[in-house]
């Protein structure tokens, strides 16, 4: 193996060697047919799925997509020297022997990377997903009252999962009252302000008040400075303010209990 | 031709949408309901459509102008019971149904119908002031 791109760090020689010989042995069975050419083809099958495997264990381990391939492209200086002793005299038969195997080495390279590509992105699109589910609770608070604590910044997709949760949970917990809170939510321009007011509306014609809160002082500039209309919305600064006003709304009303009163 | 029924509890009317509304279904339904607010004259209508699976923008519009006339023979509006897909779709269609009234369900449209109107308690208490 190319000793330029060698991470001993990440994988022991023992290892490397194994995954080399099995590599090896799938290769030279899958040579004995005479299709060179297309790797496609059903009995390069074991080498395809041997490939892909470790392209997904090495991703796992932290290789780069280079590494990767080189895992493959590192066999040429072997099968290279290997061809020259072997035809080393007939000059012509050996370009063309050198140049079936360039072609048969590069075709897996590549496949090896696409493999690595692929399972990168797929580790990617896992983890937005599982983002996406992380990022849309729906708590609720009190009898009839739901809070919906935002974090990170609000695009369309997640807008619509955002509705779509909170509408849900309005049906199936009756609430009359949803609490918005966007203090974690960076910042407001034109764009979430629009998708604030949609599931501000939508949950509306389901028959239940929102109230946005944790407003930053910043984003309360902002939201000014752009022109933005929230007339419509009952806005308050902290959470607290909105499940006060919250408890007021739904006719339910809260006392202080006197300090000697619980002490008792 | 099927009609949607209109009951009439108390001062109020219910209307409950239990099958598909298409365009015409729709125009009659706004012509009855319009005729038995004047004959008895009611205080309220109550929309049901907690059974309506698909609105487009001819059926939200028609509920919206039903509210308005509504209120143009003094009877107040609710619409409960719509389901979140009809609700994302209507925003979605920027028919956000700005002056009618919506409640969960049927019972606590009942209650909003029942309980006065914010304004006119304030404007109640002026008056005794």
């Amino acid at each position: 193996m190319a000793s330029g791109t060698r991470r001993t760090d990440l994988i022991s020689d023992l290892e490397l060697r194994q995954q080399s010989a099995e590599f090896l042995g799938a290769l030279r069975q899958a040579s004995q047919s005479d299709n060179l050419i297309d790797i496609m083809a059903p009995q390069w099958d074991d080498v395809r799925e041997f490939l892909t495997d470790l392209s997904r264990s090495r991703t796992q381990m932290g290789f780069t997509a280079s590494e990767t391939a080189m895992f493959v492209f590192s066999l040429k200086q072997a099968l290279f020297a290997r061809l020259r002793q072997e035809f080393g005299k007939n000059a012509d038969t050996l370009a063309e022997e050198n140049w079936a195997g360039t072609v048969l080495l590069d075709k897996l390279g590549l496949f090896i990377a696409e493999a690595h590509q692929e399972s990168r992105e797929a580790v990617v699109a896992r983890q937005q997903q599982e983002l996406m589910e992380l990022s849309t609770p729906v708590v609720k608070l009190w009898e009839g009252i739901l809070a919906l604590p935002l974090i990170g910044t609000l695009d369309s997709a997640r807008t619509q999962v955002v509705m779509e949760t909170l509408l849900q949970e309005i049906v199936e917990s009756e609430a009359t009252i949803a609490i918005i809170d966007i203090t974690g939510v960076p910042t407001v321009d034109t764009l979430v302000a629009q998708h604030l007011l949609k599931t501000v509306a939508a949950a509306r014609l389901m028959g239940a008040d929102c109230i946005i809160s944790g407003i930053r002082p910043q984003i309360a500039q902002t939201i000014v400075q752009l022109g933005l209309d929230l007339n419509e919305v009952t806005t308050k600064a902290s959470m607290a303010a909105a499940f006060r006003l919250a408890l007021q709304q739904s006719g339910q009303a809260y006392t202080e209990v006197p300090q000697d009163a619980t002490r008792g | 031709m099927e009609r949607i029924p209109i009951l009439k509890m108390g001062g109020f009317l219910l209307v409950t949408i239990q099958v598909d509304m298409h365009d015409r279904l729709a125009i009659a339904l706004q012509d009855d309901l319009m005729d038995r607010i004047a004959s008895t004259s009611a205080r309220g209508v109550l929309i049901d459509i907690s059974a309506l699976e698909l609105v487009d923008s001819f059926i939200g519009r028609m509920i919206s102008n039903i509210a308005a006339m509504s209120r143009i023979l003094d009877a107040q509006t609710v619409v409960v019971g719509m389901r979140p897909a009809v609700a994302i779709t209507l925003v979605e269609l920027g028919l956000s149904l700005s002056g009618v009234r919506t409640a969960l369900n049927v019972e606590k449209g009942m209650n909003l119908l029942q309980a006065p109107l914010p304004a006119e308690e304030s404007a109640d208490g002026h008056n005794e002031g």
